[in-house]
């Protein structure tokens, strides 16, 4: 998609493969995401999407393949070549991992603030009134009341938890997220109040978005891309409306059959 | 420290410093790679010792491997020298070193403490061994070794700096007021162990050698003379000194670290000087009493 105008593409992944131990879990995944662009990964529960996510982030190591991102302070990088300090600079700053479940994103004994201003403290920023009111800002974004600023994330609801891991990640302005299945756990309002913030985030920021989920609706709501996933394998990638309109793979063919349609 | 061999002991049936050449030689080679990497925390073999952990096992260790016949040692307790442990501690290197001891900071070329740094100014060639309960300053918020291993390794800090945040959100202030955290050469996150904030900046381009020893984690850690130490803080809630409203009750000293002593059970109380030995100087030197 050169529609928006960029010539190259933010994040680059090339033959992707992964194996534990005998079972591949990922099959020369590649990929292209531009900056903007909102990419779902969809298919079912032991495809490899989770997979593929933790090996983009460099949570897990990849037995094959390439990362390639196009990093605003470090130039273009293969993030299987970087130092761990660069990883981690870039995973702070130019990145976002959001969680499936919030409590892998957050440190639950300290407060919002405190979590929403870790991203910065470990960049270096000492100012504590600063760092406070960037933490408010980025609560009123997700839309979480400056007044919860000092409670623990605990005492959150489980959207609210999920809306505070999203605004930890914003701090810093990262130009990429990824996401593990964001909206699952959550009930339906709840869901398509995380919804409705995480389009109007990812439009009026420019977000890139790499988002796994199993659920077409989200798919639909937020990708302009997609791409189905089955045995560790892309079996069809293009347009998100096309896909789900008309999918061209029998596996995909079924998986947009087996949901309700009004 | 002396160069020849201390292969006998003042005390018949142990060797000089209770423990043997290779123990102490292992220790040593421990002290000059912490030496060498100020802050950093360099694992060694903490052997048992004739007390319980937590006693000051990695300190004695630290001492009986550096301490040579012509040191003059002494030992320090919560600022103390007549405290059991100091007593206890002393009477252990007198009587498997035979070494002189003495109460006097200025005369002591090796000084074991716990909680305090010596109020009158530290010289050169003096060394400070530390008795450390917990050397890892991030194990409360990160209980994985293997993570705070990495954070030292990439110099990734932001940990503590929420814990100080929080501090600051909750109370208003930083309220830790002993263990406080410093930055050593501006590149090792270390804990000071349990001496008082108030004793932070005494480290902070010390004269001295100072030396940490803890016996039950098995860890060694040093900070050499002439080195930075910066306690952590925010710009606008930067590190500060704990002060207090009233002089010392019996030298009347107004600028040391003092503790407060109940004196009966009807409320009355002192404040008093923890470091005795300054605290017995001041009044010979009639600070202030008969003012």
């Amino acid at each position: 998609m050169q529609a928006h105008g960029f010539s190259k593409p933010l994040l680059k992944v090339e033959k992707l493969t992964k194996f534990f131990g005998p079972n591949q879990a990922l099959n020369e995944v590649s990929f292209e995401l531009f900056p903007g662009e909102v990419l779902a990964i969809v298919g079912e529960s032991g495809s490899g999407k989770s997979t593929l996510l933790n090996c983009i982030n460099s949570n897990i190591d990849f037995d094959q393949g390439q990362v390639h991102f196009q990093s605003q302070a470090l130039g273009s990088v293969n993030m299987g070549e970087l130092s761990e300090v660069n990883q981690r600079l870039i995973k702070r700053t130019e990145w976002g991992f959001v969680h499936q479940n919030a409590r892998d994103g957050l440190i639950m004994n300290v407060s919002a603030g405190a979590n929403i201003g870790e991203r910065l403290m470990s960049l270096g920023h000492r100012h504590y009134g600063k760092i406070r009111a960037t933490a408010i800002e980025s609560l009123a974004e997700v839309e979480i009341d400056a007044n919860r600023i000092d409670d623990l994330p605990l005492n959150f609801s489980g959207g609210m938890q999920q809306r505070l891991q999203i605004a930890r990640n914003l701090v810093t302005h990262p130009r990429l997220i990824l996401m593990d299945e964001p909206t699952s756990g959550l009930d339906v309002s709840v869901q398509a109040k995380l919804l409705d913030l995480l389009k109007r985030l990812t439009q009026n920021r420019g977000l890139a978005v790499l988002i796994v989920t199993h659920d077409l609706a989200v798919a639909r709501l937020l990708a302009d891309q997609m791409m189905v996933m089955q045995n560790g394998k892309v079996i069809e990638s293009g347009l998100t409306d096309q896909i789900l309109d008309d999918p061209q793979h029998p596996y995909s063919q079924l998986l947009v059959s087996s949901i309700l349609q009004n | 420290m002396s160069d020849e061999l201390n292969t006998t002991s003042s005390h018949s049936g142990f060797n000089f410093a209770y423990l043997d050449e290779q123990t102490k030689r292992m220790i040593r080679k421990a002290l000059l790679k912490a030496v060498a990497i100020p802050g950093h925390q360099v694992p060694f073999a903490s052997k048992e010792m004739p007390l319980p952990y937590g006693w000051g096992t990695g300190g004695i260790q630290v001492t009986a491997s550096i301490i040579g016949r012509d040191d003059t040692l002494k030992v320090i307790d919560q600022g103390s020298d007549d405290t059991v442990n100091a007593v206890n501690i002393r009477k252990f290197f007198q009587k498997t070193t035979g070494v002189q001891t003495t109460e006097n900071t200025e005369e002591a070329s090796l000084i074991q403490t716990r909680h305090r740094i010596p109020e009158f100014p530290l010289k050169e060639g003096q060394i400070m061994v530390y008795q450390v309960p917990v050397p890892e300053p991030l194990q409360r918020l990160e209980p994985r070794e293997t993570e705070t291993r990495k954070m030292h390794a990439l110099a990734d800090y932001g940990l503590m700096h929420v814990k100080l945040y929080e501090d600051i959100t909750h109370f208003g202030k930083i309220t830790s007021t002993y263990d406080y955290p410093v930055l050593v050469d501006h590149r090792y996150l270390s804990a000071p162990s349990p001496i008082p904030k108030f004793d932070n900046p005494k480290l902070h381009q010390s004269k001295a050698l100072h030396l940490f020893g803890a016996g039950r984690e098995k860890r060694i850690y040093a900070i050499p003379p002439y080195t930075d130490v910066d306690s952590l803080g925010f710009e606008d809630h930067p590190f500060e000194l704990q002060r207090w409203d009233q002089a010392c009750a019996l030298c009347g000293s107004k600028d040391t670290f003092l503790d407060e002593v109940i004196t009966n059970d009807e409320g009355g109380h002192l404040f008093v000087c923890s470091d005795t030995n300054h605290c017995q100087r001041s009044q010979k030197n009639g600070a202030v009493h008969d003012s």
